[in-house]
């Protein structure tokens, strides 16, 4: 006789729900990704290639890449600097913080374009300064990158600040009372213990900064081989009818989204067991 | 080294923890700050560390004054109640720590610290477990670290906050004797802080005893034991019968309980009579009558849950040594050795 723990369902509600939860999961995740990479491959391998190296989607990649790579170490870093101050100190505003942190969550991502429009464009705040002094900002590389550094912010600080929260101050008041400085606490101390975290977060950031349409298309202005990221030249080709090259882009955009989370998965069980031990 | 609190008080918020608290430490002294939860005690060893910063005051080490001074500038050592080990670091590393941080000059070569740390293992009977990581050690065997990576940096003072609260019974009690003979062995002027009186009776040269951020009294076990200064410590330290009743010409009465209570002002008081300074009097000798309702033994004594005539419990205790003679339901004379009287 099998042990049946206290908790467990009869085994038909337990079919139940997971035949539910595997229809809805191939209904709503692995079919339009199969969808997609089927129409990518529709007319054969060589076509989908070519829908690649076009040089539009070669700019398209780049500039993708290129934010992502600007986004991501510029979050990892403020996602720090916000959760060590949220999660290690009381200060008066922090609940204030706390949620200013999740606004980019809650703010529709072309509204959060368009405050980058209205405070840069050529009608913004800045917008007679910028042009007489040639700094180009919206319809550009640094529009592209603040509209993305917008939205994907909370990523790190929140996946930082109960990890943070939970292993309490008490580890970097041993640090300081052993005579280490502050930055060297941080180093020893505070660093070693969120980098899996700390890892977590950045990929998650990564994922959504490559991936992040309504910001960007906001302020990247749709320029062919100059200001398309990835997600908006797939709208491009796919406005035009170019369903294999649409789809192709999408498929290479989908790939690069399925590595961060096989890197996630791997790091979720390369973790050691030091992260959490028992009391 | 000598530690000199002077006047020290410090609040969270409107909630005051400590109030004007003055407490002179001798050098070599294991003292104990003894009170209950939110008494202030933690929060004055954390002042004393470097952890908190006192609002008024002064905290003198040796006469210099460091109440400004940073906790890394300060050179004590720090036991924290969850131990506070670095997870991500072996017991070797974790000990190593304090001297691995130093700058300059003051940083001792690999092969000193290697030595330090093996020297250390060993006063706290850890040989052999340096390559293990905190999550792979017992609570006794933490604490064990924690004391001895306080201890790698030589401090001036270690101050320890509820050392054996997160442990069992039994680990306790050794470890309590393991401070004890490690603190005759380095005669580091130790602090420590419990909510335990038990132990800091058994462990300390000095009990300070606080209670809403003020110090009660200060002194030796035996002292607070059996000189309280107050109600609060009375009541606090040791077991004792809190009877409430009336003081009239020097003499406490409630009820059937009549003791002298010298120097106390007429009026409501209270008297504290310990379970031990009930004795067995002659029957017909005029003593207080009681009626047993409960024996229990507790190591050399049998515990007596009784009641007078006129209902008022009393606990006492009889050495077990040639048997009560009385059982549940019995009726015992018995004489009040000593009483302490408080007025209201």
């Amino acid at each position: 006789m099998s042990r049946r723990p206290a908790n467990a369902e009869p085994a038909l509600v337990q079919a139940g729900v997971l035949a539910v939860m595997a229809a809805f999961l191939a209904l709503v995740l692995i079919l339009p990704m199969a969808t997609v990479f089927y129409e990518a491959l529709r007319k054969g391998l060589g076509p989908a290639l070519e829908a690649v190296q076009n040089p539009d989607a070669v700019s398209a990649i780049k500039l993708t890449l290129i934010t992502a790579a600007i986004t991501v170490p510029f979050n990892a870093v403020f996602g720090v600097c916000a959760a060590w101050a949220v999660a290690k100190h009381e200060f008066p505003g922090k609940s204030f913080l706390i949620t200013l942190i999740d606004l980019p969550f809650s703010v529709s991502p072309v509204v959060a374009g368009l405050i980058y429009v209205l405070i840069f464009g050529a009608q913004g705040w800045f917008g007679e300064w910028l042009i007489d002094h040639d700094i180009k900002i919206i319809f550009a590389l640094p529009g592209i990158a603040l509209a993305t550094i917008f939205v994907t912010f909370p990523f790190v600080a929140r996946e930082l600040i109960p990890l943070m929260q939970e292993q309490g101050v008490d580890e970097e008041e041993a640090a300081v009372s052993l005579g280490a400085s502050g930055l060297r606490t941080f180093w020893s101390v505070t660093a070693p213990n969120i980098r899996w975290g700390l890892l977590y977060g950045v990929l998650l950031c990564n994922a959504r900064a490559m991936g992040e349409f309504g910001a960007v298309s906001v302020v990247s202005g749709h320029i062919r081989g100059l200001t398309n990221t990835m997600p908006l030249h797939v709208e491009i080709l796919y406005n035009e009818y170019d369903f294999v090259g649409a789809f192709s882009v999408a498929a290479l955009l989908c790939g690069l989204a399925i590595v961060t989370l096989a890197l996630k998965t791997l790091l979720e069980i390369l973790q050691p067991q030091t992260r959490r031990p028992g009391h | 080294m000598t530690i000199s609190i002077q006047s020290v008080a410090k609040s969270f918020g409107r909630f005051p923890a400590l109030n004007g608290v003055s407490l002179e430490i001798a050098d070599g002294e294991l003292l104990a700050l003894l009170g209950p939860s939110g008494s202030g005690k933690t929060t004055l060893l954390r002042a004393i560390a470097g952890l908190e910063f006192p609002e008024a005051g002064q905290i003198l080490f040796d006469g210099q004054d460091m109440t400004q001074v940073s906790a890394a500038a300060r050179r004590v050592g720090f036991v924290f109640q969850q131990y506070a080990l670095f997870r991500h670091m072996t017991v070797a590393r974790n000990i190593a720590f304090g001297l691995e941080v130093r700058k300059g000059a003051g940083k001792p070569s690999k092969a000193v610290i290697q030595d330090r740390v093996e020297h250390l293992l060993k006063l706290v009977e850890l040989e052999g477990l340096g390559g293990r990581y905190p999550s792979q050690l017992s609570g006794g065997q933490r604490q064990r670290v924690a004391l001895a990576r306080a201890l790698a940096v030589d401090p001036s003072v270690l101050l320890l906050d509820e050392p054996f609260g997160a442990l069992d019974a039994t680990v306790r009690k050794s470890l309590r004797k393991e401070l004890r003979r490690i603190h005759d062995a380095t005669g580091v002027t130790t602090i420590f802080v419990t909510h335990d009186q038990e132990e800091a009776l058994e462990l300390a040269d000095r009990v300070a005893i606080l209670n809403l951020g003020v110090i009660q009294q200060v002194g030796t076990p035996a002292e607070v034991h059996d000189a309280p200064a107050n109600a609060f410590v009375c009541g606090f330290v040791g077991e004792a019968n809190r009877i409430e009743g009336e003081v009239q010409a020097g003499r406490f009465s409630a009820g059937d309980i009549v003791v002298p209570a010298p120097g106390v002002a007429n009026g409501a008081a209270t008297a504290f009579i310990r379970p031990h300074e009930l004795t067995r009097a002659k029957t017909g000798a005029g003593g207080l009558r009681l009626t047993a309702e409960r024996i229990t033994p507790q190591g050399p004594v049998l515990h007596v849950e009784a009641r007078t005539a006129d209902g008022r419990r009393l606990e006492a205790a009889f050495a077990r040594a040639g048997g009560l003679g009385f059982g549940v339901g019995d009726q015992v004379e018995v004489a009040v050795e000593r009483a302490h009287v408080f007025g209201a």
